[in-house]
């Protein structure tokens, strides 16, 4: 017993421990201390993170690629170091397959675009109903562009795609198989590495969203053995407007470009040009370099805490909260109920009150949190849900906060006239 | 913030129990509108005698203030003519963006006077507006 207190305190600290690290936590909101609970939405940067964003654009500053003075040559150091960190972060073969892109958005419609090229008439797409419309709407429009047919896994009861279902779903024809690794909604984890063996025996391409995934799991490409993984810097603690698109080289040298203009020719012509090598070709106009230091400085501070460590103290509050979750019966939880591969976002309805106005009431209390559909409205009308309040964690968060939420709650419940 | 002026009695007891809330037989106008952002999304539908809108009632699910909003609009605008009507809706889309300088003006908004505080939380404005947009819409068809 006396283990077992000692060591909850030490994860409570942990939490604690790393939000001195974030200035902006440090402050009132609405006469309380601030608790952000919509990490899923986006996180906050750590000081180191802030200092390298600053340094950059107060020392280094220049259009890369570019020129041949001093500063060109510090800023394309700068970003060809932060593709370099990203290539051991999700341990790519080579720095060249890391694309830097806006976010896991411009990541997937990058990639839906160019894709174009290697699908025909009647192929098929699959993909599954836990998806971000950003998993979804560029697959329909190119389903649309070239008359192929966009096919669904469904979820089970348990907010689970099982691999009866993705088999079952397969077929010669599939072409293009995407998946996130993460439910941005329920925070169900796939098993993508199962998956993407079954994906690959019938020669479908396997992509994976992930954007909640990246930030939270460690993530080794070639173990997982994916074509093409998406991911965000501003949802792992990065600037927002950097993102990264990896994909293996010999895929990515057989996909034409998406944007065109600088930085990513070869020869232009009056009537046409050639292009640049993996990966400027995928990299038209003057990148976000800043974003890339900042990204950098980002995956540092992780390593050096250790994804695998700040994924145990999530799971730990996600498993605290959720305890306590259910033993309220004006909660009605939207997700697996287990830990089993599952991350740290809870999504969840206070009955009779919409959750808007759920999220208003919290944030009277100082508490960020989610509300609405999340971008996933295909999922949130197959199981008959109008919207959901989430909380998703990560870090910097503390079992203390958690209890201020589940007190937050009683109040929503008084505020709109019932007896909790 | 203060949430007892945003959740007031009023705005409450119109979205726990608005007597406006019910489809209508043979209606002459139904107008849909929807914030696909979060998801409110009502239907309006209207009864006319002329140009007097003689009936008027919603369906729909979203969160308290859309609901609420869209029955005291209900209230406001029965028995009004269509101009009239596109008068308050004018008026009440100025009160939420802060355009209406004489609060004398805003008597004639009478219960939907009592949503004027959302106008100082920019998240929540368009719940409040969903309804009276829709109503314009459905009006300028009719006209």
């Amino acid at each position: 017993m006396m283990l077992k207190q000692e060591s909850a305190v030490k994860k409570e600290n942990l939490g604690s421990q790393y939000k001195k690290d974030f200035p902006i936590l440090n402050q009132q909101i609405n006469g309380k201390s601030l608790v952000y609970f919509d990490n899923a939405a986006t996180t906050q940067k750590p000081e180191v993170v802030l200092d390298a964003v600053d340094n950059y654009n107060r020392n280094i500053n220049a259009n890369p690629h570019r020129g041949a003075h001093t500063l060109s040559v510090r800023a394309t150091e700068a970003y060809e170091n932060a593709r370099a960190k990203v290539k051991d972060f999700i341990n790519a073969e080579r720095a060249e397959e890391v694309i830097f892109t806006r976010n896991t958005t411009e990541s997937l419609n990058l990639l839906a675009n160019s894709m174009e090229a290697l699908v025909e008439e009647g192929d098929e797409i699959l993909i599954s109903l836990l998806e971000h419309h950003s998993n979804i709407l560029p697959w329909q429009q190119l389903a649309e562009r070239k008359n192929l047919k966009l096919k669904y896994l469904y979820p089970d009861q348990n907010y689970r795609i099982s691999l009866a279902e993705l088999k079952d779903k397969l077929t010669d024809k599939t072409k293009i198989f995407s998946i996130s690794q993460m439910s941005n909604v329920s925070g169900t984890i796939n098993p993508i590495k199962e998956m993407a063996e079954i994906a690959h025996q019938k020669n479908a391409l396997v992509v994976v969203d992930g954007a909640q995934g990246a930030p939270h799991l460690k993530t080794n490409v070639r173990d997982l053995n994916v074509d093409f993984y998406a991911f965000s810097g501003h949802k792992m603690l990065g600037p927002m407007g950097i993102g990264v698109l990896y994909g293996k080289k010999d895929l990515l040298e057989k996909l034409p470009p998406f944007l065109r203009g600088g930085g990513m020719i070869e020869y232009v012509k009056e009537q046409d040009s050639t292009y640049a090598p993996l990966p400027e070709k995928f990299e038209a106009g003057t990148p976000n370099v800043e974003g890339a230091v900042g990204l950098q400085a980002a995956i540092e501070y992780l390593e050096e805490i250790g994804l695998d460590k700040i994924k145990e103290h999530e799971l730990e509050l996600t498993k605290y909260a959720l305890e306590k979750m259910k033993q309220l019966d004006f909660v009605e939880i939207a997700g697996p109920l287990d830990l089993e591969d599952r991350g740290g976002i809870i999504s969840f309805n206070i009955k009779d009150i919409h959750s808007h106005d759920l999220a208003t009431i919290v944030d009277s209390e100082g508490i960020a949190i989610r509300s609405g559909h999340h971008c996933a409205q295909p999922l949130m009308k197959f199981y008959g849900l109008n919207s959901t309040g989430r909380v998703s964690f990560y870090l910097y968060n503390t079992r203390e906060e958690v209890d201020r939420f589940l007190e937050s709650l009683e109040k929503v419940r008084e505020v709109f006239g019932y007896e909790s | 913030m203060n949430l007892d002026s945003v959740y007031t009695e009023l705005i409450m007891e119109h979205n726990k129990n608005s007597r406006n809330k019910h489809s209508l037989e043979n209606a002459d106008l139904s107008e849909h509108g929807h914030n696909p952002s979060c998801g409110d999304d009502i239907t309006l539908e209207l009864k006319f005698d002329g140009d007097i809108i003689s009936e008027a009632a919603f369906t729909g699910s979203g969160c308290a203030i859309s609901q609420a909003s869209t029955s005291i609009m209900i209230d406001l605008i029965k028995g009004k003519s269509i101009e009239k009507a596109l008068e308050l809706v004018e008026t009440f889309i100025a009160m939420i963006k802060k355009e209406i300088k004489d609060q004398q003006e805003l008597r004639k908004l009478k219960d939907a006077m009592a949503l004027k505080n959302i106008s100082n939380m920019p998240a929540r404005v368009k719940c409040a507006v969903l309804s009276w947009h829709t109503l314009k819409e459905a009006l300028n068809e009719r006209k």
